[in-house]
């Protein structure tokens, strides 16, 4: 049985699509993923995000304790900021990407994908010197309100400035008159807001932000647009972009680690795999030819096998089949010409900047 | 479920064909289009080609999902809609007509007789199959 949100019975009443994601029901689409997609990139759209897990270091050392499990440094945050991270095995590969809150030095909160959940909490469990992690996923629901018009919806319903929140900073603030934590962050390349609140709350925030949300053309939006909408970013997925075998040097996301900082899980591997050079990277590409890379396909070039794709979509904002793939460093410089075996046919394919999209 | 045209022929993969003088037009069903979500790309065979009843003769693909055109009858495709390739979200806004898929010279034309009727259709859409 997949579990549910707190927003099922909502969801149900908008007419979602449900799929089984990570051992969760959840909403794939309510209308269409395009137009879901375009009104985030527009409006604004509204994503149930409850399935993701909440694990907490809470104690003196909280912050060593984190910051000896996760790759980016907490120490180097202040109060009120989030941070994007890794969480790796001793070999450097991801057992997760997460978004670690620094609420103070003795209280850390960690976001973490909810398929992972079990898995990330069970390596904390083992590895946390210092202070024990608590899972605490079941205590919260959260919602994610994304799009240009996401502050002003947001606004109208808190007594908090939101303009005085900057990106990847946090507080704890009254929405619609529950008591939430306020995080300007999200997964779509928009402004916006994820909203964290005790699940009895859930369905009460999200028709409030719904009906306030109407006149600016807010949309509930589900995982098929949250899918496009991130891959047009080239935000990685994890299970698709990043797992065990790929590092964040492959990833691409050198930017989250800090080997200076001292001792992590992980950091030993990197050191070593910075030293040598990393044997593929994870690149973003375009499609020159008719039609769209998925998962899986094998990247080819001059007839051999060389790489993967590892996402791939037809994007609605940037109206081309785009996808995202592990190649050798040398075709990973922009413009770099490779080919995407499309059911046994060999399609053009080119490196290109990223992310994909840019507001024009 | 009643908007099943009831001048088409259908088969159990959701597609739709119809006679049209000697020559039968195929496309995929309302009930398809629903099912895929926005039709993003679709891939056809070229004029010429021989397709078998039942076997894949394209492939649709939605935002999230690839899945095969199966051919309702055997034949040779003598036109395919070119418009698709620019136009894919036709198949959304109109299945039945302007999303035509491919127009096949059947090789043993009792085949479409043996497809489904609407009534047949509809009943298989209620089952949940």
């Amino acid at each position: 049985m997949a579990r549910k949100t707190p927003l099922n019975a909502a969801h149900r009443k908008l007419g979602a699509r449900m799929v089984d994601f990570a051992g969760w029901e959840m909403p794939v689409q309510y209308t269409s993923v395009i137009a879901e997609h375009e009104a985030v990139r527009n409006q604004a759209g509204m994503f149930d995000v409850s399935h993701m897990g909440e694990i907490v270091f809470k104690g003196p050392g909280a912050l060593e304790t984190a910051n000896r499990l996760l790759t980016n440094d907490l120490a180097r945050a202040a109060d009120g900021q989030a941070l994007y991270s890794g969480l790796l095995n001793e070999r450097g590969g991801f057992l997760d990407d997460v978004v670690a809150y620094r609420f103070s030095a003795d209280h850390i909160f960690v976001c973490v994908n909810a398929a992972n959940r079990e898995k990330d909490f069970d390596w904390m469990r083992r590895h946390a010197v210092g202070v024990a992690p608590a899972d605490a996923s079941d205590d919260w629901a959260q919602l994610a309100v994304q799009g240009p018009k996401a502050a002003a919806i947001a606004q109208r319903l808190t007594a908090f400035d939101l303009s005085k929140l900057g990106t990847y900073r946090f507080t704890a603030g009254g929405v619609a008159g529950k008591q939430c934590i306020v995080s300007r962050t999200g997964y779509t390349g928009e402004d916006g807001f994820e909203l964290y609140c005790a699940p009895g709350d859930a369905e009460a925030l999200w028709y409030a932000l719904l009906e306030e949300g109407q006149r600016d053309g807010l949309k509930p939006a589900g995982l098929g647009a949250r899918d496009s909408l991130r891959t047009e970013m080239k935000y990685a997925l994890y299970g698709n972009d990043i797992d065990e075998e790929h590092t964040p040097l492959e990833a691409g996301l050198g930017w989250i680690v800090k080997l200076d900082k001292g001792d992590f899980l992980g950091a030993e591997a990197l050191r070593k795999q910075r030293a040598e050079g990393v044997k593929k990277r994870l690149v973003g590409f375009e499609l020159v030819e008719p039609g769209i890379p998925r998962p899986h396909y094998p990247i080819l070039k001059d007839g051999q096998r060389v790489g993967e794709v590892t996402s791939g979509t037809m994007g609605p904002s940037v109206k081309k089949a785009i996808g995202i793939g592990y190649v050798p460093p040398e075709l990973a410089a922009e413009g770099s010409s490779f080919q995407v075996e499309i059911r046994g046919r060999l399609v053009a394919a080119r490196v290109v900047k990223t992310p994909f999209w840019k507001r024009g | 479920m009643g908007d099943t045209p009831k001048d088409l022929r259908y088969t159990k993969d959701h597609e739709w064909a119809r006679r049209q003088g000697s020559a039968v037009v195929v496309g995929v069903t309302s009930h398809a289009q629903e099912a895929l979500g926005d039709v993003v790309y679709v891939e056809l065979p070229k004029v010429g080609d021989t397709v078998t009843a039942g076997k894949p003769f394209g492939v649709i693909e939605s935002t999230k999902a690839v899945s095969e055109l199966f051919a309702p009858l055997s034949g040779k495709v003598v036109k395919t809609n070119d418009s698709l390739v620019d136009e894919p979200q036709l198949v959304n806004q109109d299945p039945y007509k302007a999303a035509w898929m491919i127009e096949i010279e059947p090789s043993d034309p009792k085949q479409y007789e043996g497809l489904l009727d609407a009534a047949a259709y509809e009943a298989l859409l209620a089952s949940g199959k």
